[in-house]
């Protein structure tokens, strides 16, 4: 195949302009969160819309929520068995499986799987919305897309993976429990008991406040990807495969920031 | 143009006349392409104007600047004597209220039944007691003959009846001005003329001013020789030399400059080469 040929549908564009559009989209996702959050303070809050999210993305989200969860615990109790086994340590593993499910892999590994099933849902119902113009048709109607749309969803999503992540953290230590007591044989209430003691305010504290930030990342790169499609049903996809992408990377990006500024601020051990 | 953007606004400007719409030197561009080059015109109260062009020329986004969709480079666009140019996105949510719009692909809440989706306006507003929403609703469907569809989804439909639907839900609050974007597209003959008595309806009974975006000069022809008769509920041929004027005018663009602006007799007659190819 010659070189133009190959090319012919490629556009190239200067290092330039590539910053200027990176910019500029940058400077779209923050306005659209900052306007999304100060419609909270604005009438009409759609309060039936933020149900019917809530139900959408929490309750929706709950079998992959529990099963990620439980496989999780348990693939994490049989990885650290064989270390500690090594240090004479097995007993241990109800304090590991605890803390790690807790402070780390429970709000991380529920982020992830929500932001693959709802920022890619956001993303492609709003962009198909937008390529079939009816946000154009609710704007002529009268009403604010991103009161009526965006809030609810950035609401919904970040109230929802809240609780989710505490099913999360709760069925990995069960699926650790499964893997302590059935695999490895140890006592069922000595697990609990232990998986229970080692938790500290600390430990609590930064596995809750990071789906707070995990939901409004997954919500708003999604609705904002969805917003600002174009080019059609192409565009649709391409939209949603950008929000799934975005988002899970910036829940990896924001967690590193935050377990820094969290251990900064906690004084972890 | 950003999706996002609100403008800056200062007090906006408003202007007495006797114009539904008035476009002063009207710009836009979209990166490099200019679409719109320093258009000009004016849609006095009542009458309706016809928007040709070749398909780019800019027709479907002289609506979405009326309606404040979509902001202008510079100039003027006075929409009801307002100025929107200089408005707000809350306040251009107020002015939209007089406005009804049917897009092109009628732009349907696919997730809403055709009953929410015409009374979406007057649900979004929560103003009108679910009595009389219920009874505009009906209103609104029968005008477009519609009223058997009100549980149906917006895929149920044909195209036709979803064109309909558009429109009921762009009049159920009675605007002072109608926006249509190709209403006919895509349709067969039939439902295209369903949909030209529909608009000729609203011109001859409502006196809505309108801005019609069209492909198609035999709609508008058929509107500027046509007017409705209430008694028999069709509209009727004028009669041959009628000196009975029907509020309509055309307006044809060609490389985002307005090439002509005048009525039907003028268009039939206009000697500039581009527009006889066009009608020919």
């Amino acid at each position: 195949m010659a070189a133009e040929d190959f090319l012919s549908g490629v556009e190239l564009i200067s290092p330039a302009e590539f910053a200027k559009q990176k910019i500029k989209s940058m400077q779209d996702y923050i306005l659209l969160s900052a306007q999304a959050l100060a419609n909270l303070f604005r009438r009409p809050l759609y309060i039936a819309d933020i149900l019917q999210q809530a139900d959408s993305i929490g309750v929706g989200s709950l079998s992959i929520t529990v099963l990620a969860g439980t496989f999780t615990g348990a693939v994490l109790a049989m990885n650290s068995a064989s270390t500690l086994e090594r240090f004479g340590s097995l007993s241990l593993i109800a304090q590991l499986v605890s803390v790690g499910m807790v402070r780390q892999l429970g709000p991380v590994i529920t982020g992830l799987m929500v932001a693959g099933r709802n920022a890619s849902g956001m993303a492609s119902e709003l962009g198909s919305m937008v390529v079939t113009e009816q946000i154009d048709a609710m704007r002529a109607l009268g009403t604010d897309p991103l009161k009526k749309l965006v809030t609810p969803r950035i609401v919904s999503t970040t109230v929802m993976l809240f609780f989710l992540t505490i099913l999360s953290d709760l069925f990995g230590l069960l699926g650790g429990s499964a893997v302590a007591t059935l695999l490895l044989g140890l006592d069922f209430r000595q697990y609990w008991t232990d998986a229970w003691q080692i938790l500290a305010f600390a430990d609590v504290f930064t596995g809750l406040i990071q789906p707070v930030f995990y939901g409004f990342v997954i919500a708003s790169v999604g609705c904002y990807y969805g917003m600002s499609t174009t080019g059609g049903t192409q565009g649709v996809g391409r939209s949603t495969t950008q929000a799934v992408v975005t988002s899970s990377v910036l829940i990896l990006a924001v967690d590193a920031f935050l377990t820094r500024a969290l251990t900064l601020l906690l004084g972890f051990r | 143009m950003s999706l996002f953007s609100s403008s800056l606004a200062s007090e906006p400007r408003k202007e007495a006349s006797n114009d539904a719409i008035v476009f002063e030197n009207v710009e836009l561009s979209f990166e490099d392409n200019a679409v719109l080059d320093r258009i000009s015109f004016h849609l006095p109260h009542g009458q309706t104007k016809a928007i040709f062009g070749v398909a780019g020329s800019g027709k479907s986004t002289i609506l979405k600047l009326a309606l404040g969709l979509l902001k202008p480079d510079s100039g003027n666009i006075f929409v009801l004597g307002e100025d929107i140019t200089q408005l707000k996105e809350d306040e251009l949510s107020h002015l939209r209220s007089r406005i009804g719009i049917v897009f092109q692909e009628s732009a349907l809440f696919d997730s809403l039944n055709v009953r929410d989706n015409v009374a979406f306006r007057l649900l979004e507003e929560n103003k009108t007691p679910a009595g009389q929403i219920e009874s505009s609703v009906r209103e609104a469907l029968s005008f477009v003959e519609l009223e058997n569809t009100m549980n149906m989804l917006p895929s149920e439909l044909s195209g036709g009846m979803r064109r309909r639907v558009a429109i009921a839900r762009a009049i159920i609050t009675k605007p002072e001005v109608l926006l249509y974007d190709s209403p006919t597209g895509g349709l067969d003959p039939i439902t295209s003329t369903n949909i030209v008595e529909l608009i000729v309806k609203q011109r001859d009974v409502y006196k809505t001013s309108s801005l019609l975006v069209t492909h198609r000069l035999q709609d508008a022809f058929v509107m500027a020789t046509h007017s409705f008769d209430k008694a028999s509920g069709h509209m009727k041929h004028l009669p041959a030399g009628s000196k009975t004027e029907v509020p309509m005018s055309f307006l044809i663009l060609k490389d985002g400059k307005v090439i002509f602006d005048g009525d039907a007799h003028e268009l039939a007659h206009s000697q500039d080469a581009y527009i006889k190819k066009y009608l020919s």
